[in-house]
């Protein structure tokens, strides 16, 4: 089996931004909350969002875990500023089709500098340390949708 | 193999996972406090058995089935001996430890503990000595007490002579700590729970492993142990109990082989051990556990334990030099047992971890299942290297060589 490439993981713009997380930071006025952890290795995070006629205003996270998880959700928060739900949701999917090896979605310019965690795919074990924050935005759609609909 | 000889070079060609390369590199296996490799030795038996003599055991009156039977009935022999039991029906075989504990919580608990009536644990405990006296609490509406730690991961024990009251009927304690390697002064607890009447259960699992245990001279009621940490197969593992007390517990679970004889309504069990054995046991694991513990013998526990004495030592002086390490637990070796948690800046566990693994090196990442004992440092995570009888200098300077390349990645 080919040996994966660590510098292909520890990219400077992940250890960057785990370093300097984006957006961490309690939001004050909130739609949806949801809380996401890994039991196994104990990554957290608790994802919020202001949403406003279908547009995601701001995202906030609070959480810990390691520089994957960490530089994943941060990247993700920047870019959901001004997104809509639907392509918040299309985002969600691409990234998750990237960790899955999928080479169409890690040439998805929508991704932007999310593009850097390509490699961890390549590391089967830290695939969910890079999904974290996707998993909690998407159920964070879920959530809202279901209490917009009531 | 003698202590005079004790060449863990030698010892390591016994294993055959360690002869491989990870990664691109000899593998480093130092994740032993989660499980130990196999030797050959092991392997062998537990081929044997299901090539030669696979049969059910206490059932048949055929040939193969008294040799699994004699085999069985042999291992939980050697099990007795090597944790000085009285005798062999002071042995129940379980899955493991976990097993262990959640027996005594249940068979022992559910008749022993009501309302109002406290249970001692520590905050270093691993969660399958948490969680189980929790349930326990949660349904007689116990209350559970915590022996509380100091800077080095240690018990303050200063304390403990108000949190043993009248009220104490248990108090559940590891003998080492998975956590932080913390050698803890169970005999001491053990007293003076005794002096209140409370019963005192060990959480053996990486105890029975680096060293002799005599649970007469620990003075304790219950010994829970593994046979996968040292050297035996998984799935299998034993409560020691006393005599006394597995006579008037009630069974854990019924089904076959536990029963004496069954009626419309009522029905009798077997005579200890066997009354806490329902069903067919782990019987390969149970012969795979004896043969562990005939070549761990061989090897010489005292051989062992000053080997990895000597290891750790080693280890803690090294690594204590690494930049930017920060190591939990006790501070001296005397009172570690052989394994150290760590971090290193501001690296994650993980990233240690996956970093150590691409050189070819195994170390455990994460709580280590001992959350409470996390929360008490105020961190999430540690990196754990454990040594094993196996682990050489050798080991131990690839290690540092692995963690200065995680220093470089995140300089």
């Amino acid at each position: 089996m080919e040996t994966p490439q660590l510098n292909s993981l520890y990219q400077q713009l992940i250890l960057e931004h785990y370093r300097n997380p984006r957006n961490k930071a309690e939001l004050e006025e909130k739609s949806v909350e949801i809380h996401m952890a890994n039991p196994v290795c104990g990554d957290e995070v608790r994802l919020q969002l202001r949403i406003k006629n279908d547009q995601i205003e701001e995202a906030k996270f609070v959480g810990q875990g390691c520089s994957i998880s960490q530089a994943s959700i941060s990247m993700m928060t920047t870019l959901l500023y001004g997104c809509s739900l639907a392509d918040a949701e299309i985002l969600a999917e691409c990234f998750t089709k990237m960790m899955q090896g999928d080479p169409d979605a890690a040439k998805d310019k929508r991704l932007k500098d999310l593009r850097a965690l390509q490699g961890v795919s390549k590391f089967p074990v830290r695939i969910k340390c890079a999904l974290i924050g996707f998993d909690a935005l998407q159920e964070a759609l879920k959530t809202y949708a279901k209490e917009e609909n009531i | 193999m003698t202590t005079a000889t004790f060449d863990p070079v030698m010892i390591r060609r016994e294993f055959p996972t360690l002869e491989q390369a990870v990664n691109g590199r000899p593998l480093v296996y130092l994740d032993n406090a989660a499980t130990s490799q196999k030797p050959k030795v092991v392997l062998d038996a537990l081929r044997s058995y299901y090539e030669d003599d696979n049969s059910n055991v206490h059932r048949g009156i055929h040939e193969l089935s008294r040799r699994a039977t004699v085999a069985y009935e042999e291992s939980r022999a050697k099990v007795a001996s090597w944790v000085g039991a009285n005798e062999p029906s002071e042995i129940v075989w379980t899955r493991g430890t976990t097993e262990a504990i959640n027996l005594v919580s249940s068979a022992w608990g559910l008749d022993n503990v009501g309302e109002g009536d406290e249970i001692l644990i520590s905050v270093l405990e691993h969660h399958s000595n948490i969680i189980p006296w929790q349930l326990l609490a949660r349904r007689t509406g116990a209350v559970i007490k915590y022996i509380e730690l100091d800077e080095q991961g240690r018990w303050i024990l200063d304390e403990l002579p108000h949190l043993l009251t009248d009220r104490t009927r248990i108090v559940a304690i590891s003998h080492v700590s998975n956590a932080l390697g913390t050698v803890n002064p169970v005999k001491r607890v053990a007293a003076a729970a005794h002096e209140v009447g409370a019963l005192v259960l060990v959480d053996g699992a990486q105890g029975a492993v680096h060293m002799k245990v005599d649970v007469k001279d620990l003075g304790v009621d219950y010994y829970a142990f593994s046979g996968h940490k040292m050297c035996g197969p998984t799935g299998i593992g034993a409560l020691w109990a006393r005599r006394d007390l597995l006579d008037s517990m009630e069974p854990y679970q019924g089904g076959g082989e536990m029963i004496h004889f069954v009626g419309r309504d009522e029905s009798s069990w077997a005579t200890v051990p066997h009354k806490f054995e329902a069903g067919t046991p782990n019987i390969a694991g149970a012969i795979g556990m004896g043969a562990a513990i005939d070549f761990l013998s061989e090897v010489g526990m005292d051989a062992i334990a000053e080997h990895e004495h000597k290891l750790l030592g080693y280890a803690l002086e090294r690594m204590n030099k690494v930049d930017g390490i920060c190591i939990y637990g006790p501070q001296s070796p005397d009172e570690h047992s052989a394994l150290i948690s760590f971090t290193l800046g501001d690296a994650h566990p993980h990233d240690i971890s996956t970093i150590l693994d691409s050189e070819g090196i195994a170390v455990r990442a994460g709580h280590h299942c001992a959350q409470l004992a996390m929360q008490h440092f105020g961190i999430s995570a540690t990196a754990r290297a454990s040594i094993y009888l196996y682990n050489t200098e050798s080991d131990i300077d690839r290690l540092i060589e692995g963690l200065e390349q995680v220093r470089s990645i995140f300089a």
